[in-house]
């Protein structure tokens, strides 16, 4: 790894941890969740489909990734997209190879990107993608639309189980994605498509 | 020397503007309501608010511990940890990371923190060109103003006003006022700053001691495209961001965008665990600047709980009807007015006193922060600390006299009484008396409660205040 050009600044450093030690505070232990407590779904895929189509996403359930791309190809904003660049070639094959750019502003003209969801949250319609599958980051916020594949058979109910799902990251990123990408600051007004993807499409993969 | 806020007249064109005020209230009441539904939907709500504040107070208890694990994981992982002391300190570390990066443009999404220490116009007055690219943040930058609400930054701008803004700036249509439209011209104006933007900065809403890894929540995805395009990201997070780990994420995820729109979560929930590859940086600078001495208050200790959702503002009947302007604080409503005098108590001494004491910001608060009851301690503290006005400690004075003195308590509601009833209106209604500018005087009774008490009650229980056999009431109606 390349040393940054700035070094950590740690002048206060001492001084302010010399300060907070000088006023320890005794209290409980950190609480421990009872997982009795925490609301589960009999149907989590349902809930799933639901919670997602609540923030404004698109649920399909298929039972092969090649459906995906015909469900996709009667979209208008994917039948005319220009730059699709897809890391589940299985179910799309786009035609932007983003591995092969060194500089994330290359994709700045992407319309589509097709990404890889490890596992669905129920309770929020959330989908964990873990940045280790995307050659850019960049690639689930600059496209025009976004769509995730992913297995059907992964699933949770709540973020607990979410994070325990997620356990230890090895990626340098890693991200719950509810989209669309959407404001409500002009006038409480909801608005998609705010600075990320316009639309959301979520391909849940199986039998 | 800043100046001294005083809330009332802070508030008064705003509180004065008839379309306004009422306009602002149902806004913030329609999220307030939003967060109710989301509330209800979760059954374990209650459990999830106490197990958050519980995580809170052990973090904060234990906030060097966690501060050295934070900094040693995060270091593992490739970050630069920077301390600040204060804000001066804060900002001349980001310069730094600029000056040494040879920038002059930076993309900005939305941090409290960096509002907290002046941030963008100490680098504007460095020659720094400064984007702020939350929607909102973005508004209220290219109009001069300040945020007026923490997570709603332009939520006191009307949408035709928004439309003004950005015909003058952005060129769009003489007159529109459609957010759709409006957006999109955002959006358009907006990529091509996150295009040239050669650093990206960041606020922390959870760090993650265990990970050295933090999360960043954003609807729009601008925390994230501004920072996946640039080579260097700057996180500037204040102290009481920290968690103790991974897992407590899944109880502050769930409590945080419920509280503060009443969605489910945020359309991006983004976890950072070092720079992006080995050519780029991230530095993450943790900041003081007056946390240290708010956590030695045992009364205000838990306002370092906060994690910023802004649903003690949506429900303040206080902050609804007067906008968040008025607190002339970076950090408005109850938890400001809470935050606001630890800083400087003379400054933001009105503040405690913008409070109704109606209790529903302790009510909606995901970790439990005892905001009515910090506000009322406040106003004790600013007593004691001799910086009441006078006419409040005249008139609080006077009063606690006349109820030490019962004979004196009734001669005065005599005289009062017969007083509203012939003095002239100019006598009551008049400048010295700012109770009356808003409002006409009640009619007066003819008696006391004590004389009607007498008369009606005074034979059976002879004002027994010590009797609690049953209400008294109820027995004299048999």
């Amino acid at each position: 790894m390349k040393t940054p050009v700035m070094k950590a600044h740690t002048r206060s450093r001492q001084a302010i941890l010399d300060a907070l030690d000088s006023s320890p505070t005794t209290v409980p232990p950190l609480p421990e969740l009872d997982v009795q407590q925490l609301t589960t779904f009999d149907d989590p895929l349902g809930q799933f489909i639901q919670s997602l189509a609540f923030v404004g996403g698109e649920a399909h359930v298929i039972d092969r990734p090649e459906k995906a791309y015909e469900i996709l190809s009667g979209i208008p904003a994917f039948s005319n997209a220009k730059q699709i660049a897809s890391v589940v070639p299985e179910a799309v094959q786009g035609n932007v190879d983003a591995a092969s750019f060194e500089d994330p502003h290359a994709l700045s003209g992407l319309d589509w990107t097709i990404a890889r969801g490890e596992f669905m949250v129920a309770e929020n319609g959330a989908i964990w993608v873990d940045g280790e599958t995307l050659p850019h980051r960049v690639m689930i916020f600059i496209a025009q639309y976004l769509a995730i594949v992913v297995p059907r058979g992964q699933i949770v109910c709540n973020m607990h189980q979410a994070y325990e799902r997620v356990g230890k990251v090895n990626a340098a990123f890693g991200i719950f994605v509810s989209g669309p990408s959407k404001t409500a600051d002009i006038e409480q007004s909801l608005v998609l498509g705010a600075h990320g993807c316009r639309k959301l499409q979520v391909f849940i993969v199986g039998e | 020397m800043l100046p001294i806020v005083q809330h009332p007249e802070a508030a008064r064109p705003f509180v004065t503007d008839e379309n306004r005020s009422p306009w602002h209230d149902s806004a913030l009441w329609f999220v307030r309501s939003k967060r109710d539904k989301q509330a209800a939907s979760v059954p374990e709500w209650e459990y999830l608010r106490s197990v958050a504040s519980g995580i809170k107070t052990h973090t904060i208890a234990h906030l060097p511990f966690y501060l050295r694990e934070f900094e040693k994981n995060a270091t593992a992982r490739g970050a630069v940890v920077h301390w600040a002391k204060d804000a001066a300190e804060h900002n001349e570390i980001v310069l730094s990371i600029l000056r040494a990066n040879k920038t002059q443009r930076i993309v900005k999404s939305k941090s409290m923190l960096t509002e907290e220490c002046g941030l963008n116009h100490f680098l504007e007055d460095n020659g720094i060109d400064v984007v702020d690219t939350d929607l909102g943040e973005r508004i209220v930058q290219l109009r001069g103003e300040t945020p007026s609400h923490i997570v709603l930054p332009a939520i006191h701008i009307k949408k035709e006003e928004v439309g003004e803004t950005f015909h003058d700036h952005l060129g769009t249509d003489q007159g529109a006022s459609d957010p759709q439209y409006l957006t999109e011209a955002a959006r358009g104006h907006l990529r091509g700053k996150f295009l040239s933007g050669e650093i990206g900065i960041t606020g922390v809403n959870f760090a993650i001691a265990e990970t050295g890894g933090f999360v960043v929540c954003t609807n729009e995805g601008n925390a994230d495209l501004g920072v996946s395009l640039p080579r260097v990201h700057i996180a500037c997070m204040g102290m009481e961001k920290l968690i103790p780990r991974q897992r407590d994420l899944g109880v502050f995820t769930r409590l945080l965008a419920r509280s503060a729109t009443g969605q489910p979560i945020t359309s991006y929930t983004s976890h950072f665990f070092g720079p992006r590859d080995e050519n780029s940086e991230l530095h993450i600078i943790l900041v003081d600047n007056g946390r240290t001495k708010l956590r030695e208050s045992d009364t205000f200790r838990s306002a370092l709980h906060c994690i910023r959702c802004g649903a003690c503002m949506n429900t303040c009947p206080v902050f609804r009807r007067s906008g968040g302007h008025s607190y002339r604080a970076t950090v408005p409503g109850p938890i400001g007015s809470v935050l606001s005098p630890a800083r400087d108590a003379s400054q933001y001494k009105s503040l405690p006193y913008a409070c109704s004491l109606c209790g529903s910001c302790t009510d909606v608060c995901p970790v439990k922060i005892p905001l009515h009851h910090q506000l009322l301690a406040w106003r004790g503290e600013l007593v004691g600390k001799g910086l009441l006005p006078w006419s409040k400690r005249v008139s609080m004075k006077f009063a606690s006299a006349l109820f030490q003195h019962p004979r004196l308590f009734a001669l005065s509601g005599r005289i009062g009484r017969t007083a509203l009833r012939i003095l002239p209106h100019w006598m009551t209604h008049n400048r010295l008396n700012t109770w009356t500018i808003a409002r006409e005087l009640p009619k007066p009774p003819r008696e006391s409660f004590s004389q009607w008490y007498q008369r009606n009650r005074g034979g059976e229980s002879k004002l027994d205040s010590r009797s609690d056999s049953g209400n008294p009431t109820m027995e004299t109606r048999r």
